[in-house]
């Protein structure tokens, strides 16, 4: 009856005729066994484990692919087996085995075995798409990758790399989506030109293990997952379906979530939150992310190559009033490259705005009236409010900053080539170890325009040879004690010194109908799991 | 001359004087006649009004306010209207009335660039084709079919997207997609009085084809192609706003109103002041040039259209 | 005659393809970020720079384009990672949709409207008839836009908020023809039509109010050009009804240029919904045209500019055809 009701509403609204006296419709809902989540989605490329890297493409995977271990999302020290019963460095520290769990459905009704397992590997080494140097940092290539990956009976998975390294280093890497089991007779019977089924699994379908499969994805609308019946462990998803619908504007979620047409909203901003949580309708829960929002200084600038200037803009960004007034629920401030919650993280903050500070660190730069400089920008928000509150504290001390915002990829290619002054970004961790982090923001080969490497310490034309050796000395080190150590210390001199004002870490904040839990989000969006989700 | 200048109670009657004694007067008359009739055309005054407003509002801008428009107080954002701020603050505690006002600098400087660019280049292609006809006129005609066969809206976005986001990229991308109705309005005007007799006979006293067009062509066709433009204004204004809103046109801190609607979209909800006042102000200047333009095809183009 | 016609057509395709090639080609933005994630590591990005064939001089890019397109082959969306034409197959019906709601809607009230305004030309009626249509095309569309969710999703709950249907609804109906308005029709499910005609009215009604505008405005020229003609005159001295007169004589003379406005004014529809479907987050071919554009996925700018373009010229010719035929006097 609702839709006729509707129908006839909106009809008369249509025709001009006024709509008071008519009672808005029922309140939607959305149905018992489906889940609704509204997400900006348009950044998934591919939903193929050994290509997808984006943010909410590793979420939709982390869902349908597991991997054969995982870290506890609540305590990221913690290691447990997923597809892996056991496993076991050699003492040659370079040969990883590990046997399997018997009687694992993939999708497709296949048995899970070894061989699957090291065809995952094999392809996602042999494809080398984005996610790819994860796997081949560790000396596998195209040619050796059939060696030293390799089943070696039903259950057992070999796997030796070129060199030693610290074994918690390679253990959280095959925690990485790139990690996720494919199930190998299904991909091949797919495979197109010897492209290991990528093509298939990209955007058609889902060959895992997890607890749910993919029905379909149609790009920048929505996918659609619906549960593994034969899904073999606890985590069995409780509720049968899930739509994930990509809705980009914050306020149109909001209103969404507000009239129950969807269950979950993901990108509230700071305004919208703080509306929701005076609905009695409406929970909220959130959870630290791996993200820092930094802005950094191109050393190529002669300006911000002074260390008087960096540390000075370092002292003219009003940290808490920008959480407090922009970003509050979705940021929080935290000035160092390693996030809360990594291995080594530190939460020193010894920046404040401190406007006279910063006025005699540019006077002894000689620039005692500040000068003029450019910020390239992406226009979403909050980064446009935050460059803008930027531009207004910098203008306290005489430093006259000009925003020239973008599309994300227009900036994001200015800065990929160096042409900027100043960047203003975020920057999420590849994988839960330490080194993905310290190896972007402080280590940084060779400075030259055709390095192989191209950091972010690159990217800004910093080259810091002392600290790109102090930080590969960290992944070689084996006692975890020292390896703290190593980063601890990096991090302290990187504060100083580093053109670098790392600003914020995220929090995911998620708003959700009050009759709908069991969300789990973990420090990644590879944490964040579905299968828990009930519905009352 | 000293006739219309000095003669206060005569020049009404000079002017509509049944038989001029001058080209002058014939046209200073015809001209006088227009304006009354103009002046009958209720709508039309509303919209001239609009328009005079938008103009001295955008001249007075500093002295109509003490607030400035990027001057940021970020604990005091997303206040409603008080009588400190008439119409509440934005998301980065600015005085949305400053912006309003200052906006209107934007908005008349976007519309006047367009029709400084875009009129002599279609009055020229649409005159030179349709003067020089043949070859010429083919040319120059699937040029501007290849451009109208394009959304414009599409078109400019595809320019700024060129040309990087930008209120300078902006004008040039909306300059770009406007000009090929003025050059087949021209055109069309041209085919018309190219085979006059008049035409002829300046011909015949060896006038080149450059002098011609320039000097009697050009003239004739201006007046169509100025209903034209202030009719067209609207839709600068709201292409404008559109690229702002879509983060391509003005950008922050400039208050131009299209972008502060995007931003200001954000919080619609709660603090609605900070998207819907940009938006009003966009449908009355809007609704000033489309009456204006309204009533000036009236007066101009008595046919009707 | 009509070997001129093809001719012209080609060649302004020709140039629409050249255009939004070198368009596309200037933006700013590396069309290989887009196909491999802003993340991607030095060598998988130089890897799929070669692969785009993004290394070639430009001619030789567009050479390549021009003979894949004429053998019906527009590539892949970078975007998406599908074939372009199939992209467009799936965005195409949701826009075509939109905009004949739209057009459907601007026709029922606008063209009665006009008429009314010619008949009683200079009351205060006709005034109001004529700043209302004004204000049509004087509003910003992703205002009314948001406003209109504002006020009559968010505050009085009549009609349904962005999308094209209630989650609840999704993967019901078969897809047909894409246009779910028809499919539900087609499967008898009239639950999922009223979802879609509830989650239509709003973006359909913003989009026809510009169309309605135009419309209005013009029926009443072409009405006002009638009613001032000699035979009016002598119909209503012969007796004849009003109302007769007006819709029987007058208008059914107004017919053949009221078409040819109304075919314009859809093709106008097709690329006003850009703004529309940003608001009401309608997975169209607007939306997907601006983020391509956005993303330099020059398959799918070009695939997509094609099409419109097409549609464009098509119903501009169509409208020129039907002219002819109709009316013999326009020659």
């Amino acid at each position: 009856m609702k839709s006729y009701a509707t129908l006839l509403a909106a009809g008369t609204v249509a025709l001009g005729v006024s709509a008071l006296g008519i009672q808005g419709a029922a309140l939607a809902a959305t149905p018992k066994d489906t889940v609704v989540i509204a997400y900006a989605i348009d950044d998934i490329i591919s939903l193929d484990p050994g290509e997808s890297f984006e943010f909410s493409g590793s979420e939709a995977i982390t869902n349908m692919y597991q991997r054969l271990i995982a870290y506890d999302p609540k305590d990221v020290t913690r290691l447990y087996g997923q597809l892996a019963e056991t496993w076991y460095v050699g003492g040659d520290g370079k040969t990883y085995t590990f046997k399997l769990r018997k009687g694992v459905k993939f999708h497709s009704g296949n048995v899970l075995t070894a061989a699957d397992a090291a065809y995952s590997l094999q392809r996602a080494v042999i494809l080398n798409k984005s996610p790819g140097f994860i796997l081949t940092q560790f000396g596998f290539n195209k040619d050796n990758v059939k060696q030293r990956i390799r089943a070696v009976d039903d259950s057992t998975l070999v796997v030796e790399t070129a060199e030693a390294v610290a074994p918690t280093f390679f253990y959280y890497c095959m925690t990485a989506v790139v990690g996720g089991v494919v199930d190998s007779k299904e991909a091949m019977k797919h495979e197109k030109a010897g492209d290991f089924g990528n093509g298939w699994l990209k955007s058609e379908a889902s060959a895992g293990t997890g607890p749910y499969k993919l029905v379909n994805w149609k790009p920048k609308d929505s996918f659609t997952m619906i549960r593994h019946e034969d899904h073999w462990s606890g985590d069995k998803a409780k509720t049968r379906r899930v739509v994930v619908r990509h809705i980009a504007e914050p306020a149109a979620q909001r209103l969404l979530l507000e009239k129950g047409d969807i269950d979950f909203a993901r990108n509230l901003g700071k305004d919208d939150l703080a509306a929701v949580a005076r609905n009695k309708d409406i929970k909220i829960q959130q959870a630290r992310k791996g993200a820092v929002l930094y802005i950094s200084f191109s050393q190529k600038n002669p300006n911000l190559a002074k260390p008087e200037v960096r540390e000075a803009l370092k002292y003219l960004i009003d940290y808490d009033a920008i959480e407090k007034n922009i970003v509050q629920g979705t940021y929080v401030v935290h000035q160092n490259f390693l996030p809360q919650g990594f291995l080594g993280a530190i939460s020193d903050r010894p920046y404040k705005l401190d406007v006279a500070k910063a006025k005699d660190l540019l006077t002894k730069a000689g620039l005692p009236n500040g000068f003029n400089v450019t910020m390239d920008t992406r226009n979403n928000s909050p980064t446009t409010e935050i460059a803008q509150a930027i531009q207004g504290t910098f203008a306290q001390a005489g430093v006259k900053l000009e925003i020239i915002p973008g599309d994300g990829r227009q900036t994001l290619t200015k800065y990929r080539a160096r042409n900027h002054d100043i960047y203003i970004g975020r920057w999420g961790p590849d994988y839960q170890d330490p080194h993905t982090n310290a190896e972007t923001f402080a280590m940084n080969e060779d400075n030259g325009d055709d390095a192989k490497s191209k950091t972010l310490a690159w990217r800004n034309s910093w080259n810091i040879p002392q600290m790109t050796a102090q930080i590969k000395a960290a992944v070689r080190e084996v006692d975890p004690k020292k390896r703290v150590a190593i980063y601890e210390a990096a991090q302290r001199e990187f504060l100083k010194t580093s053109p670098f004002a790392i600003m914020f870490q995220q929090i995911e904040t998620v708003a959700h109908r009050a009759n709908v839990d069991g969300f789990e989000m973990g420090p990644s969006f590879e944490d964040n799991v579905y299968y828990g989700i009930v519905k009352k | 001359m000293s006739a219309s200048a000095s003669s206060r109670p005569g020049s009404r009657a000079w002017l509509l004087a049944e038989t001029p004694h001058s080209r002058t007067q014939a046209r200073l008359g015809q001209a006088y006649v227009r304006w009354l009739h103009f002046l009958r055309n209720p709508l039309a005054m509303i919209g001239l009004a609009i328009v005079v407003a938008l103009i001295v509002i955008a001249a007075l801008a500093p002295y109509l306010t003490s607030h400035s428009p990027f001057a940021q107080d970020l604990g005091n954002r997303l206040q409603a209207p008080s009588a400190e701020h008439i119409l509440g603050t934005d998301e980065l505690g600015r005085d949305v009335y400053a912006r309003l006002l200052h906006g209107a600098r934007i908005t008349l400087l976007i519309v006047g660039l367009v029709a400084i660019i875009v009129g002599p280049i279609g009055l020229l292609v649409g005159t030179v084709a349709g003067y020089l006809g043949g070859w010429f006129d083919t040319v120059l005609m699937r040029i501007t079919d290849v451009f109208l066969a394009f959304p414009r809206l599409i078109l400019a976005l595809a320019f700024v997207a060129a040309l990087g986001p930008g209120i300078q990229n902006a004008i040039i991308a909306i300059a770009i997609t406007a000009w090929p109705p003025y050059a087949r309005i021209a055109r069309a005007e041209t085919l018309t009085i190219r085979n006059s007799d008049f035409i002829s006979a300046i011909r015949l006293q060896g006038a080149g084809p450059l002098r011609i067009i320039l000097g009697h062509v050009v003239p004739l066709c201006l007046s169509s192609l100025i209903i034209r433009i202030t009719l067209d204004m609207a839709g600068i204004i709201l292409t404008a706003a559109g690229l702002g809103f879509l983060g391509l046109g003005a950008q922050p801190p400039m208050p131009e109103w299209g972008a502060m609607i995007s931003s200001g979209r954000k919080f619609l909800i709660d603090h609605w002041w900070v998207a819907t006042i940009p938006g009003v102000a966009i449908c009355i200047v809007s609704l000033g040039f489309n009456l204006l333009g309204d009533g000036l095809r009236d007066v101009l183009d008595p046919k009707g259209k | 005659m009509a070997t001129r016609l093809v001719l012209t057509v080609l060649v302004t395709f020709l140039g629409l393809l050249l255009v939004t090639f070198f368009i596309g080609r200037v933006v700013p933005t590396d069309p290989v970020l887009a196909a491999v994630g802003d993340r991607a590591p030095a060598a998988v990005y130089e890897r799929v720079r070669m692969e785009l064939g993004l290394h070639l001089p430009l001619w030789q890019q567009f050479w390549i384009y021009v003979q894949k397109v004429v053998q019906g082959d527009f590539g892949t969306a970078v975007l998406t990672g599908k074939p372009v034409l199939s992209d467009i197959r799936r965005v195409f019906p949701a826009t075509l949709e939109l905009a004949t709601v739209a057009t459907l809607l601007g026709l029922i009230i606008g063209v009665p409207m006009g008429v009314f305004a010619a008949v009683h030309q200079n009351k205060w009626i006709d005034h109001v008839i004529r700043v209302l249509a004004l204000f049509g095309h004087s509003v910003p569309v992703f205002w009314l836009g948001l406003v209109g969710l504002l006020i009559l999703y968010a505050w009085l709950g009549v009609v349904a908020g962005p999308g094209r249907l209630d989650v609840g609804y999704f993967d019901v109906v078969d897809t047909v023809t894409g246009v779910i308005l028809v499919d539900s029709v087609l499967a008898g499910e009239w639950e999922v039509f009223g979802n879609a005609f509830s989650h239509i009215i709003l973006p359909a009604a913003i989009l026809g109010y510009f169309s309605l505008a135009y419309i209005a405005r013009m029926t009443r020229s072409f009405m006002l050009e009638q009613l001032r003609q000699e035979y009016i005159t002598t119909a209503r001295v012969k007796g004849m009804a009003e109302s007769r007169v007006i819709w029987r004589h007058a208008f059914g003379n107004i017919l053949v240029p009221l078409i040819t406005v109304i075919a314009l004014t859809y093709a106008n529809l097709l690329e006003g919904s850009v703004l529309t479907e940003t608001v009401f987050a309608w997975p169209g071919l607007g939306s997907y045209l601006t983020d391509a554009l956005l993303a330099a996925d020059m398959n799918a700018v070009l695939g997509a500019t094609i099409i419109v373009g097409t549609i464009f010229i098509g119903i501009n010719l169509l409208s020129d055809v039907l002219y002819r035929l109709v009316d013999p006097r326009a020659k």
